[in-house]
Formats: structure tokens, C-alpha cells, sequence
């Protein structure tokens, strides 16, 4: 079960990783896709890791391939928590 | 954000089959570089120690670690080990490497399974492993310890050539996939080395050497040592022959 403080959590981590990989912080937000935060799939592939290490949630290829928006990916996590 | 351009203090490097020969030669010029090393030995726990004791005496850091490396569970746990013990693993040299020499004819399976294990899946689960922390601290070091054979034939080492012309495939292929994230993957490939390995190896494979002479060890882990260093920053994916111009 999910709750609005897992998803905040959850939106930090993303958001924070997504900054290392380079993405404009001005730009990340839910809607954005990861294609216009140009975030491609070596860095989705290191969001995995860190998402595996810090919260035990596995990704698979088709899993990642699904996920298109920052928000897919935040939701994605805090479902498979 | 890009890369750093300089090893952090604190970073380790694992080198795969470091008890004799290159490996045991590039660990202590890797150490002589300011990187804990961790000594990976199969069956070589006194010449490991041995080699830590010498690196300590010098004053380095350094810690032997058994492992065999065709179960994945040892690699896990060694890789584990080096980044408790020492810090960081930033660096890794895949030079663990076995021959079972045969012509193709005659090569069994197990021979065949023994040597790509041993020389290219394990190099490429290690590979796997330690991208990780180097991808997030934006600084990595592989090196893979290829060979002459590979490149090119040599009959009776079907199995060994194709493991070692896999390495330097494996290294072209992930360097170009993490450039951008400030880790380098590189091969060197010996040529005629005088070690363990190579010494029931005809004299007369000398007359095909220009050099005419057999490379020692510390000549290989030389080229280690540059290819790990913060010097080689903008070398990626390339092989570096260390040969006595046996490949000219």
C-alpha cells in the first residue's frame, strides 16, 4: 500500500538522480518525458540500480521500456514497493 | 553531468589472477600508483600474500582475496570483500586467464566451457558488477588483459582465441556505452611474456618476435598501470599491443 509520503520519496530520489545524469532541474517535473529531459537508456539503466539498491525494486528491459514520463516511473516504483 | 577527471583518494582496484605473472606485476605497479589493490588468487594463497605483504612493505594497501571466479556467487562475494575492506571499487583488471590447448578437432567441451568461463564470462560478470559504483561516482577504470591470439591464429588455441577475441569485443562494446560517464574500457594484448603461463612455449616462437625477445611482466603491467591512470582520460575502447611488435 502507498502512501503520499512514499511518493514524495520516491519523487526525490528520481528527481535528485535524474539531475546527476544532467537533466535541467528547472525541467523535471511528473509530465516531463524522459526524451525531452534527454535522459537516455544508460542513465535509465543506472536509475534502476539506484531504485534496486535504495528501495528493492527490480526493473525489467520491459518494464523500462514502458515507462515514457517522469510520473511513470515514480508510480511504477511506488507500486512495486 | 560528465566525468571526473581524477581517481578519488580513496578508490580500490580489483585485479583478477594477480598472484603470479602480469597480474601479479600490474598489482603492484597499480599500488605503486596510489590504488588499494585487491589480490585475486584462485589456488595462489601464499604467492598472494606474499605479493600483499610486499605491497604493504611499501606502503601500500592491499588485500588477497580467493575466489573462483567461474561461480558468480564467489565473484559477488569477492567484489563485496574488496569494497569493505579497501573502499570504492573504481578499478578492475580482468586478467584472470586459463589455457587448454587442443586442436579444435580434439577440443571437448569442458575444455572449451573451462576457458570461456574462466577468461571471458567471469571478466564480463566483474565488468557488470563494478559499473555500477563507477557509473554513480562518474569515474571508472577496466582493463581487460587480452592477447595476441584472438586478433590473430594460432592453431591448437581455438578456445583460448576465442575468449581473448571476446575481451576485446566486450571492450569496444561497453566502453562506447559508458564513455560519456567517466569510465574508460580498455585491453592490452601480449604478445610472448615470460611467465608460468608461457613456459613450456617453444624458444623458436621467438624468431617470429621482432623484438626477439620474450616481454616481461612489469612491461605488461606498465601499459596497466597508463591505461588505469588519470593520464589515459580521453583513451577508451582501444587495444594496446604489448608485443615486441609481433602484430606490426
Amino acid at each position: 500500500m502507498s502512501t503520499t509520503t512514499d511518493t514524495t520519496q520516491v519523487e526525490q530520489t528520481v528527481y535528485k538522480s535524474l539531475e546527476t545524469f544532467g537533466a535541467d532541474p528547472a525541467q523535471i517535473k511528473r509530465e516531463a518525458t524522459f526524451e525531452e529531459l534527454d535522459v537516455d537508456s544508460l542513465d535509465l539503466a543506472e536509475l534502476s540500480q539506484i531504485v534496486e539498491d535504495e528501495y528493492g525494486v527490480k526493473f525489467k528491459s520491459s518494464d523500462v521500456e514502458n515507462l515514457k514520463t517522469v510520473g511513470d516511473a515514480v508510480d511504477f516504483i511506488v507500486a512495486n514497493k | 553531468m560528465g566525468e571526473r577527471m581524477s581517481r578519488p583518494d580513496d578508490a580500490a582496484i580489483i585485479v583478477t589472477g594477480a598472484a603470479r605473472g602480469i597480474g601479479a606485476a600490474s598489482a603492484q605497479e597499480l599500488a605503486a600508483d596510489g590504488w588499494a589493490v585487491a589480490v585475486l588468487h584462485r589456488n595462489g594463497r601464499g604467492d598472494a600474500e606474499a605479493l600483499v605483504q610486499q605491497i604493504v612493505d611499501q606502503g601500500g594497501r592491499a588485500l588477497p582475496i580467493r575466489a573462483d571466479l567461474r561461480e558468480p556467487d564467489e565473484v559477488e562475494r569477492a567484489f563485496e570483500t574488496a569494497q569493505q575492506e579497501l573502499g570504492p571499487v573504481l578499478g578492475l583488471v580482468n586478467n584472470a586467464g586459463v589455457r587448454a590447448d587442443n586442436l579444435a578437432l580434439s577440443i571437448t567441451d569442458e575444455d572449451w566451457q573451462l576457458v570461456l568461463d574462466t577468461n571471458l564470462s567471469a571478466a564480463f560478470r566483474l565488468t557488470r558488477r563494478a559499473m555500477r559504483g563507477m557509473l554513480r561516482a562518474r569515474f571508472g577504470r577496466i582493463v581487460n588483459v587480452a592477447s595476441v591470439v584472438g586478433p590473430r591464429a594460432n592453431p591448437g588455441q581455438a578456445n583460448y582465441a576465442a575468449s581473448k577475441a571476446g575481451l576485446i569485443g566486450m571492450t569496444k562494446t561497453v566502453a562506447a556505452e559508458v564513455a560519456r560517464k567517466g569510465v574508460t574500457v580498455n585491453a592490452v594484448a601480449p604478445g610472448f611474456i615470460a611467465t608460468e603461463m608461457t613456459k613450456d612455449v617453444p624458444p623458436a616462437v621467438l624468431e617470429a618476435v621482432p623484438a626477439r625477445r620474450a616481454g616481461q611482466p612489469q612491461e605488461v603491467a606498465a601499459c596497466v598501470r597508463f591505461l588505469a591512470s588519470d593520464a589515459a582520460t580521453y583513451v577508451t575502447g582501444t587495444t594496446l599491443y604489448v608485443d615486441g611488435g609481433m602484430s606490426a
